[in-house]
């Protein structure tokens, strides 16, 4: 079993969990994530990694629920378990892989901004803490639908330059995140390399606007997933023409160069079913399907 | 009384209804009970030079557990069998028998086999019913080693080195011990609580301590297990986890699954049950790509789930890489086999859901270096499958993650890792390998003959330390 150690509602539909997991904070790096399963029937949740602490071995994790089963955690309270906890899995980020002096003074010299959607601040987070921490300056875009949803962004002043957007101008700059690079730029900022993350919609029109600028760019996938060690195969995302299985191979991949149009159609896969469980657990024993709608009275 | 009409025909297993098991998940085959095992064991002929135990790939004494049924000292025949094998309820279920020890039965030369898998089967469920547990009595030696792997390879390493009176830890990396027994093989063929549970309970007996949600290559690696945590040797028995895909046009579309994600979310997730939350389509027609067992699972569960099924692949039947009962079981359920059929495509609709598969007929050629015939495609003969789902089995691969994390480990072009057949000794001092990590997919029992030599060989090894 795995103790949560705190829980707490964060901005808006956003919540944060301490998970102790000593094996999984001993050698997790920014850009990897964990597997949850709460209990023997649940099912198995890939999450990001938000913060990781290596002496009291324990991780965080910040989440939106989006299903019947995220939506369960959000009545955890500390003291309560996880069943199952596993990781660090995939990929760490190409920026925070090496201590090398080498490697992190050619880091130095780049021009790093990051893009971060939604609850998509929360994988960023830690890549931005590991350059601050490894004396790397970077920016970093927080977008968020309006003022309520902006995320981390006090954590993310004390370790980088914060530009907050929101779409309906209620917090920070107006606009959405492409426009906000743009007028970065346009600003005099000059990039090189990006790293984003958000909804799959929102990093495809990123791409496209960084692909205008010629800015490497990065992107982290988070498609469907089973077991996260490379044995189901549900996670493939096509790049550059070819299949990868993000939970292996990712989930970082060149922006430029992922096929998000098939990588969104792919994400559909289980709507029905997932809105059938999340109808049944919310509304409980008043749900008895006959709608006709949502499939309940099967 | 059950007895064999004549000594030239086994006496019958009992099995559910095809009709009826193909609407739940419940075990096809229902095994012998006293009577008849002992009725059959009374067809073998104890021969001196047995060649059925030469067939077994760990070697159990077969003629002898075979009279002590006979003997109807069932105990007995239960610590011969576990003399030489961990997992006997598992591989009396799923043994490619015709192949093994049933294939070289002397009986078998002018009428059935004996029905040794089955046999061995009832001793190890009455040994169960019956309380049993292996037992061990060597003395600790205060080594510890460590078992990657919740596997047959695994679980059969590590349960030989602590009857060996090491120190044994199994890293697993998913939340359930036991490997393909449990995420790959479905509940009508090999039940999970009442036969796979049992047998890992049975190796925890032996004191093997087990560790779930470890992934050996990211949450901890094999140099520091051996230097950081104490572990003077590694097993390393990762299986073969990745599966294979065509590469057609379409694959990507919804409904196309990996048979090791199907079965995934069906066996390990529960998914058929109510009560569990994972997911899984309920096709309406099913095409399973493949002629392995994994294909015959992977209709089979398919069938069970609702959908009408389609079996497709390249060769004809008698080039089948399935178990033979599997085959005859599938068939009697109602699942069709489009035999000497390719894919070339996957037709998707406008929302990019599956709608149907596009095939080829094929002839067999000349042979190819497997020996067997090559299938070649028929010019113009496509045609068109409707469905809803295709699951892709087509064979799975070893899983990178330790090979690439483990400096010094050496693996062949395939990524299979490099051991010695004797002992699967690895090009790393200590570092030990077996089963589908270093042959590519296999059976159980050939893992599960792979783990008894690497015990072995770590046994001989760290002797050799002293």
């Amino acid at each position: 079993m795995y103790k949560i150690l705190e829980a707490r509602n964060l901005a808006g539909p956003n919540y944060e969990m301490i998970v102790e997991a000593p094996r999984v904070a001993a050698r997790c790096l920014p850009g990897q994530f964990i597997i949850v399963k709460l209990d023997e029937q649940a099912e198995r949740i890939p999450l990001t990694i938000t913060d990781y602490d290596r002496e009291k071995g324990t991780i965080e994790i910040v989440y939106q629920p989006v299903g019947e089963s995220t939506s369960k955690f959000t009545e955890l309270k500390a003291g309560d378990s996880f069943m199952d906890f596993v990781g660090p899995l995939g990929r760490p980020s190409d920026l925070c892989e090496s201590e090398d002096p080498e490697a992190i003074e050619a880091l130095k010299k780049k021009k790093i901004v990051f893009v971060a959607g939604g609850v998509g601040a929360a994988p960023i987070y830690p890549q931005a803490k590991w350059l601050h921490e490894h004396g790397v300056e970077c920016d970093v875009i927080i977008g968020a639908r309006n003022k309520e949803l902006v995320l981390l962004e006090d954590r993310m002043k004390e370790v980088a330059n914060v530009y907050v957007t929101t779409d309906d101008g209620s917090y920070g700059r107006s606009g959405m995140v492409t426009k906000c690079l743009e007028d970065l730029i346009a600003e005099g900022h000059t990039y090189d390399h990006c790293v984003c993350i958000g909804p799959m919609i929102m990093m495809k029109f990123l791409c496209l606007t960084t692909k205008k600028y010629g800015i490497h760019t990065v992107v982290s996938m988070n498609p469907i997933m089973v077991d996260g060690t490379g044995m189901c195969g549900a996670c493939r995302v096509t790049v550059g023409g070819e299949v990868k299985f993000a939970c292996v191979d990712g989930p970082e991949f060149d922006g430029h160069e992922v096929d998000f149009d098939l990588a969104m159609k792919r994400q559909t896969m289980y709507k029905t079913q997932e809105g059938e469980a999340f109808l049944a657990w919310k509304e409980g024993s008043t749900h008895h399907g006959g709608c006709g709608e949502c499939g309940g009275e099967k | 009384m059950a007895e064999a009409k004549n000594m030239l025909t086994r006496v019958p297993v009992r099995e559910q209804d095809p009709k009826v098991r193909a609407a739940n998940f419940e075990e096809v085959c229902l095994g012998y009970n006293e009577e008849e095992a002992v009725a059959e064991s009374q067809r073998c002929l104890h021969c001196k030079n047995a060649k059925c135990v030469q067939g077994c790939p760990v070697n159990i004494n077969i003629p002898e557990f075979v009279g002590a049924v006979k003997e109807k000292d069932f105990g007995k025949a239960y610590d011969i069998i576990s003399e030489s094998s961990s997992l006997p309820a598992v591989c009396g279920r799923v043994c490619p028998q015709e192949t093994q020890c049933e294939g070289r039965c002397i009986r078998g030369i002018k009428g059935d086999a004996v029905s040794i898998g089955k046999l061995e089967r009832f001793v190890a469920d009455w040994a169960k019913e019956h309380g049993m547990k292996m037992k061990c009595t060597a003395k600790q030696t205060g080594r510890k080693v460590a078992v990657i792997g919740a596997g047959p390879s695994g679980l059969t390493c590590a349960g030989d080195l602590a009857k060996m009176g090491y120190d044994v830890t199994i890293f697993e990396a998913l939340h359930k011990a036991g490997g393909v027994l449990v995420y790959g093989i479905p509940e009508f063929r090999l039940p999970k609580d009442k036969v796979v549970a049992k047998e890992v309970e049975n190796v925890q007996c032996l004191g093997v301590k087990i560790e779930t949600n470890v992934i050996i290559g990211r949450s901890v690696t094999i140099e520091e297990l051996m230097t950081k945590e104490g572990f003077e040797a590694v097993f390393i028995g990762s299986g073969a986890g990745l599966p294979m895909f065509m590469n057609i046009p379409g694959e990507q579309a919804k409904g196309v699954f990996s048979a090791n994600e199907y079965l995934t979310r069906n066996n390990l997730m529960k998914a058929y049950r109510d009560d569990y939350d994972t997911p899984i389509v309920h096709g309406k027609k099913v095409v399973v790509v493949g002629g392995g067992n994994v294909a015959m699972d992977a209709a089979r569960t398919a069938l069970r789930l609702g959908a009408q099924t389609h079996i497709v692949y390249r060769r004809s039947e008698a080039e089948l890489p399935a178990r033979a009962e599997e085959v005859h079981h599938a068939k009697e359920e109602g699942i069709q086999f489009d035999l000497l059929t390719n894919p070339v495509e996957i037709l998707a609709d406008e929302n990019d859901n599956v709608r149907g598969i596009r095939c080829i007929r094929m002839e067999l050629g000349e042979p190819d270096a497997s020996g067997r015939r090559r299938p070649q495609p028929i010019e113009g003969s496509e045609f068109e499958i409707e469905c809803d789902t295709v699951i892709m089995s087509l064979g799975t691969r070893p899983n990178p993650l330790i090979s690439s994390t483990t400096y010094g480990l050496d693996v062949n072009k395939k990524l299979c890792i490099v051991a010695t057949e004797e002992e699967g000794k690895t090009s790393l001092e200590g570092v030990y390998a077996g089963g589908d990590a270093v042959t590519g997919a296999a059976t159980v029992i050939l893992a599960m003959g792979a783990g008894k030599k690497a015990a072995r060989g770590i046994d001989a090894y760290l002797r050799s330390k002293d």
